[in-house]
């Protein structure tokens, strides 16, 4: 049996490879096609050969915590500054941005458009009892929604499975879901653009300050995993922070449309423009 | 349709990066099975002609794994060789070897458990003759392989379209990673995730080509078994 | 050379199934040479008894020896051919060869003989399982002589086989018997029973009704049943 074990380590064994390290990410840096932009680049620079395991950011961060993730690449500052500090991460870093949107069927059947807040967006999603497709999979983008129901005073939770539609799954199956049943649903602007299967749903309300969507970017600590890649993936997390990065972050565009504005230099970002 | 006429399309272009995911899920799961079938076909076989106190217990162990869902497999096998599990050591998690190994565990019981009533069937034919010239153990275990040969083939391949077929493990511990570890089902994941649904559906026609392939060799083995009275 | 697992001795040999007496204690002594032919209507206990003697039934009680030995320690100077044979998913060849590797390895012209004995030299490398049923026991016959056994059991080997197969095996028992082989044969067919028997045990109800030589039997039979059995009178 232990032989066994062994003869398929050797079939395939790519991890122990010096320069090759394994990022722990969000699904809308993958899903709106980022990494599949950036990494080539980035081998070209440096050498290093980056293997993305696109998840949650709250799954992103429990399996960086088993260790099993050199770096992280998420969305939810509260909850990556706790990593650093609870001594898992290295330190953290402003990498980009760009905001949420709230997209919904054209007719719009809840009148978001006209809305001036966020709060009262989603105060006539429930008056007008339509539906919203929730991510309900503590990812980054989850955790900022329900910080938005929070901040309106309404429990969605009492709705849950009726108008309120947790799906559990990315953000992609969730707007798959969305888009299906006509419902509202958060998304980060990013995932949006690149999403091939809008039918007729569309952005309804975008361009306010509480629905800015910040990116860091964080080493995993090799006191605490003592197996992580730290020089690989110090060299990943620089470059990315440097002007070459942030310059090839800033010049990824789809349809057009530039996805991530990066911010590497603004490690306060109290008062970021939205577009 | 369009779906139809884009895998079609992705096919006859020899798309370079449809054959590397296609041919890192064959190569995977045609581990896996080979793995598998070098535990589950003996295992199966042993109990069907072995007597022992908690028999019927194992076969029943046997056939509720084949249950399992491949989730919870995928879970197992992410806390055996996550970095911080057990076999952390060894590196495997994110590898193909991972995925190999979530599939050789999902499918283990189901070959042992399907190769157990084709044995135990042969069993009932064989026990006196085997009794009366002599043959046990070793000798009796690889006699009933050989002569179950054909049906135990197609248990084979039953086990090779689950473990190609499968999504929930592999996603878990292989991690979808572009180039490394994204097979079909990973791929359709991802790409319905995209809400690229006509590249999707075509890469699912694709896996169901493949998976047709497989049955009409299946039934293939089966007639030709039939018609030899190798059955 | 007689075989070295004579006499067998049975005593008091009992077997229930259910809450009928299948074998309702069964004494016999087996001293002599040739071929013993067990007789006895449908249900008395025949093929029971033959599977004691072998080793596949444990009975519920009594005592079985051959020679010196026990059934489970004679089991390799045993052979024994079943009604329907039970043949592997290969050629003929590959059949004989794996009922005795040693001999395969050692002696291959010796399968070879073995297949001629049996007139089926030239099917060789057929699938065992495509041939006829009278073919299919004569390949078990041959597979069951190879190991050279001192006691060799039939149990209706011959039953419902075309004629040529069962001369072919008739005359091979009695070639064997003559080599000193201990034959014992389980059959329904008078006419078989009188070509081949040096002695009959007749056995009716789970019990030895009768143990006669062959021509005393058929010639005048002590019990009432056994006579009712010759004149045909008895069917079950």
């Amino acid at each position: 049996m232990k032989h066994l074990v062994l003869l398929i380590a050797l079939t395939f064994s790519t991890q122990t490879l010096a320069d090759t390290i394994i990022v722990q990410s969000t699904t809308s840096t993958q899903n709106s096609g980022l990494y599949d932009y950036l990494l080539p680049i980035l081998k070209k620079d440096t050498g290093v050969q980056v293997n993305i395991v696109a998840v949650g950011t709250g799954q992103a961060i429990n399996n960086a915590m088993r260790c099993d993730g050199d770096m992280l690449l998420v969305h939810a500052r509260s909850v990556e500054e706790t990593f650093v500090a609870e001594g898992y991460g290295e330190y953290r870093r402003n990498l980009m941005y760009n905001d949420f949107v709230i997209i919904g069927p054209e007719a719009d059947p809840a009148n978001v458009a006209g809305s001036r807040d966020v709060n009262e967006v989603l105060l006539r999603i429930v008056q007008a009892g339509a539906k919203f497709a929730s991510r309900g999979d503590d990812s980054g983008t989850h955790k900022k929604e329900r910080s938005l129901w929070q901040a309106a005073a309404i429990d969605p939770d009492t709705g849950s499975g009726q108008w309120y539609l947790e799906t559990g799954s990315g953000m992609g199956a969730t707007l798959n879901t969305g888009v299906s049943l006509g419902a509202y649903v958060m998304t980060d602007r990013a995932t949006w653009i690149a999403f091939a299967n809008k039918q007729d749903s569309t952005i309804l309300f975008e361009g306010k300050p509480a629905l800015f969507n910040q990116y860091g970017v964080i080493p995993v600590n090799a006191d605490k995993c003592p197996n992580v890649n730290r020089e690989a993936a110090e060299t990943f997390t620089q470059w990315l922070l440097s002007e070459t990065g942030q310059a090839a972050i800033g010049s990824y565009q789809v349809e057009g449309k530039q996805l991530f504005f990066p911010n590497a230099n603004d490690n306060l970002n109290s008062s970021i423009e939205l577009k | 349709m369009n779906a139809l006429a884009e895998a079609f399309r992705l096919i006859i272009t020899l798309d370079a990066d449809l054959f590397e995911i296609l041919w890192l899920s064959i190569r995977v799961s045609l581990i896996a099975l080979a793995i598998s079938a070098v535990i589950s076909l003996p295992l199966g076989t042993w109990l069907a002609i072995t007597k022992f106190p908690g028999r019927k217990f194992c076969i029943l162990v046997l056939n509720a794994l084949m249950g399992m869902p491949p989730v919870v497999v995928g879970l197992l096998v992410y806390l055996l060789l996550s970095r911080s599990g057990p076999l952390g050591w060894m590196g495997l998690l994110y590898t193909p070897s991972a995925m190999i190994i979530a599939q050789a565990v999902l499918i283990t019981p189901i070959i042992a458990a399907l190769s157990n009533q084709v044995i135990e069937n042969l069993h009932q034919e064989y026990r006196d003759t085997f009794y009366s010239m002599g043959v046990t153990g070793r000798r009796a275990v690889v006699a009933y392989l050989v002569d179950a040969r054909y049906a135990l083939t197609t248990c084979i391949l039953a086990g090779f379209g689950r473990a190609i077929a499968e999504v929930g493990a592999v996603i878990i511990v292989g991690g979808n990673i572009d180039h490394l570890t994204r097979v079909m089902t990973t791929a359709i994941a991802l790409e319905t995730s995209k809400g690229n649904l006509t590249l999707a559906l075509s890469l699912g026609t694709v896996l169901l080509v493949l998976s047709l392939l497989i049955n009409a060799l299946v039934i293939g083995v089966r007639e030709y078994a039939a018609k030899r009275q190798y059955a | 050379m007689p075989s070295p697992l004579l006499p067998i001795r049975i005593s008091d040999l009992r077997l229930v199934k259910g809450d009928r007496a299948v074998l309702a204690g069964i004494n016999l002594t087996i001293g002599e040479p040739g071929i013993t032919v067990i007789m006895g209507p449908n249900g008395a206990g025949k093929t029971l008894l033959l599977r004691c003697l072998h080793g596949l039934i444990k009975p519920d009680q009594g005592q079985i020896t051959l020679g010196q030995l026990s059934v489970t320690d004679s089991r390799d100077q045993q052979a024994m051919v079943f009604q329907h044979p039970v043949l592997l998913r290969r050629t003929a060849l590959q059949n004989l060869a794996f009922a005795v590797p040693e001999i395969a390895r050692s002696e291959p012209q010796r399968l070879l003989r073995a297949l001629e004995s049996v007139h089926l030299a030239d099917r060789a490398d057929q699938p065992a399982r495509m041939m006829s049923g009278g073919e299919q026991q004569r390949l078990a016959l041959a597979r069951a002589l190879l190991s050279k056994p001192a006691l060799l059991l039939l149990d209706e080997a011959t039953a419902s086989l075309d004629p040529a197969s069962v001369l072919l095996i008739e005359s091979l028992v009695k070639t064997q018997s003559a080599q000193g082989t201990k034959v014992i044969l389980v059959s329904h067919d008078q006419g078989q029973a009188r070509r081949l028997a040096d002695d009959v045990v007749f056995i009716s109800g789970g019990q030895v009704a009768e143990q006669s030589p062959a021509n005393q039997f058929f010639t005048a039979p002590e019990t009432p049943v056994a006579k009712a059995y010759l004149a045909g009178e008895i069917l079950l």
